[in-house]
């Protein structure tokens, strides 16, 4: 019982953190109506761009983030303003294959400064923390408050402000958002940066817990799609509720499966999903 | 040299297979697989398994891989006929990952990282040397007759219907076509034909191991078929033999590049079959053979 609820306790903060992907997969999802498979090499370079400023320039870890942030924000913009943004016009199967093409590419400019070599973030050793029988982290505990945070943030730039709004107006009827005013470019172009930043961000605080190299984003891709698609692709609470459950399935699931099944078991979720419930927890009706 | 091309030329005779199973589902019906290195795996695995564990002849092994193609086939669309195809997408990108994670770890089976080795050629030791040669002249003959298949279906009314589905599944569904059925039945289909290259590949080169079914396998064929023209099975065959070709000449231009690391050797090729795939998405979307519609018959539905 105790190993049962030390692995949901441990499920529910790696659900906190995956939740920053997944949400920026879902976010632009929403806005651009195509799955940018790009989201793990784009986490990938978040990762090192995290790496380089924390190890190379000895930033803070938390500061590293909004380097993260900022770096896949814009590597993810560039990808789709040079290559993607064409796509999209010939259909959603386009875009998607094209966006695997522009991940091959990103990986392996990764793979070509960096090699294959693991790395590791430079941070203060620290001992778990015990509350009765259970342990965490503080590293992970950290992260979990990081990722609530900017929750915390986004869920404010989309309630409160006129950029956030727009989005809103955008993902929920593209035709009518037009003819209000509101310039389709300029919010795909945001849509894209901030979900982009988000993936680099979330890329980095899976990171923080292990080490990194180029296909770390590629470990963790499985499991943004299948809370992505189990939240209901799309939807920003979704999201978050998906990561969640993601991230306890995944735990739980590991006390009786090889670890290595950890991504397989994301999978049986999201397969579960669609037979059962296609649209998703919290889905559209027309998905 | 010659026996480097007849080498290559079985290789270019199992994408060629790969490439007419993408064919069929993404330029006839305008469904998505990008897992096909799954599916390749799956029969790969099929056939080698029962013929070395089992000991069961070759030609039983490739039609277990057929049937289990169709099995993965028809579970993978099980869940998700119903949906957008960009939720099939994703969902056969993650089959081949769990496929591969099976393959790593349950040794019992499939022995693992080490992979399978011995699997059993065709005549194999009566031919001797002459193995590789033979061993192209069947793929040939394979590819010829499956090829052959496809383009019944293509200009079948079966194809017509599939492709109708693909301009628009509500037309298609209105004009009393059962949209769901051909979808289905035309990924499985597609699933056993790479199910098969999978099996062949297995008994060419004797050996296989989760790691020879990387993703990247799938971006080549889609590369391929872009090449060389979807919607049509001869440009899928024409796409994976320029495949072929760009990937090994590749190999030979970048080893010229001065004090380059073999790591940085393979992330080069990698950026480059990336960027490839981009330009012809770009600039030639209907390949080097487009699509030719023909009309429809007379007096026939």
């Amino acid at each position: 019982m105790e190993a049962l609820l030390q692995a949901i306790l441990n499920g529910l903060i790696a659900g906190t953190i995956l939740a920053i992907p997944v949400i920026g997969f879902s976010a632009m999802y929403a806005v651009l109506r195509f799955p940018n498979f790009a989201v793990a090499a784009v986490a990938t370079v978040g990762a090192f761009a995290g790496y380089v400023a924390n190890v190379s320039y000895k930033v803070p870890a938390t500061y590293s983030l909004v380097i993260a942030f900022l770096v896949a924000g814009a590597v993810g913009l560039a990808a789709d303003l040079i290559a993607l943004k064409r796509f999209r016009a010939q259909g959603a199967l386009v875009a998607a294959i094209a966006s695997i093409a522009v991940n091959l590419v990103i990986e392996n400019v990764v793979r070509w400064y960096f090699g294959n070599d693991l790395r590791g973030y430079d941070l203060p050793i620290a001992r778990d923390l015990r509350f009765g029988a259970y342990r965490v982290g503080p590293q992970q505990l950290e992260s979990m408050a990081l990722a609530l945070l900017i929750m915390i943030a986004l869920f404010l730039l989309l309630a409160f402000t006129r950029t956030g709004k727009s989005m809103r107006a955008a993902a929920d009827n593209p035709d009518l958002a037009r003819l209000k005013g509101i310039d389709p470019d300029r919010i795909a172009m945001i849509a894209t940066f901030i979900g982009m930043g988000l993936v680099g961000t979330g890329g980095m605080l899976l990171g923080l817990d292990t080490s990194i190299d180029p296909l770390t984003g590629f470990r963790v891709v499985l499991s943004i799609f299948a809370a992505a698609v189990l939240g209901g692709m799309g939807s920003i609470p979704g999201a978050v509720l998906g990561a969640f459950m993601i991230g306890i399935a995944e735990e739980v699931a590991a006390m009786a499966l090889s670890p290595t099944y950890k991504t397989a078991v994301g999978f049986a979720a999201l397969f579960l999903m669609l037979t059962l419930r296609p649209r998703g927890l919290l889905g559209d009706k027309d998905a | 040299m010659l026996s480097y091309l007849v080498f290559m030329g079985t290789i270019g005779g199992i994408y060629a297979l790969l490439a007419l199973s993408l064919n069929l589902i993404w330029g006839s019906v305008g469904m998505v697989n990008l897992g096909l290195a799954g599916f390749f795996a799956v029969g790969a695995y099929a056939s080698a398994i029962l013929t070395t564990a089992g000991k069961a002849p070759i030609p039983l092994g490739l039609l277990l891989a057929l049937v289990v193609g169709v099995a993965a086939g028809l579970l993978a669309t099980f869940s998700t006929k119903r949906l957008r195809d960009d939720y099939l997408a994703i969902v056969t990108l993650g089959f081949a990952e769990v496929v591969r994670l099976v393959a790593q770890n349950e040794i019992w089976l499939t022995r693992g990282a080490d992979g399978i080795s011995g699997i059993p050629g065709p005549f194999k030791s009566d031919l001797g040397p002459n193995f590789n040669a033979f061993f192209l002249a069947l793929m040939a003959l394979i590819v010829g007759v499956v090829y052959w298949l496809l383009r019944r279906i293509d200009r079948s009314p079966y194809g017509r219907a599939l492709r109708a589905i693909r301009e628009d599944a509500q037309v298609a569904a209105v004009a009393g076509k059962n949209v769901m059925r051909f979808k289905t039945e035309a990924f499985a289909v597609s699933a056993a034909i790479a199910g098969l290259a999978g099996a062949l590949y297995g008994h060419f080169t004797s050996y296989i191991a989760p790691d020879l079914f990387q993703p990247l396998i799938t971006v080549y064929i889609f590369l391929a078929v872009t090449a060389g023209g979807t919607g049509r099975p001869s440009g899928g065959l024409v796409g994976a033999f320029l495949v072929v070709f760009f990937l090994e000449s590749m190999r030979f231009a970048v080893e010229v590049l001065p004090d380059v690391s073999p790591l940085r050797l393979a992330a080069l090729r990698e950026i480059l079959i990336g960027l490839a795939l981009l330009l012809v998405l770009r600039l030639r979307p209907q390949g080097l053979l487009p699509e030719t519609i023909r009309p429809a018959p007379r007096g026939q539905t």
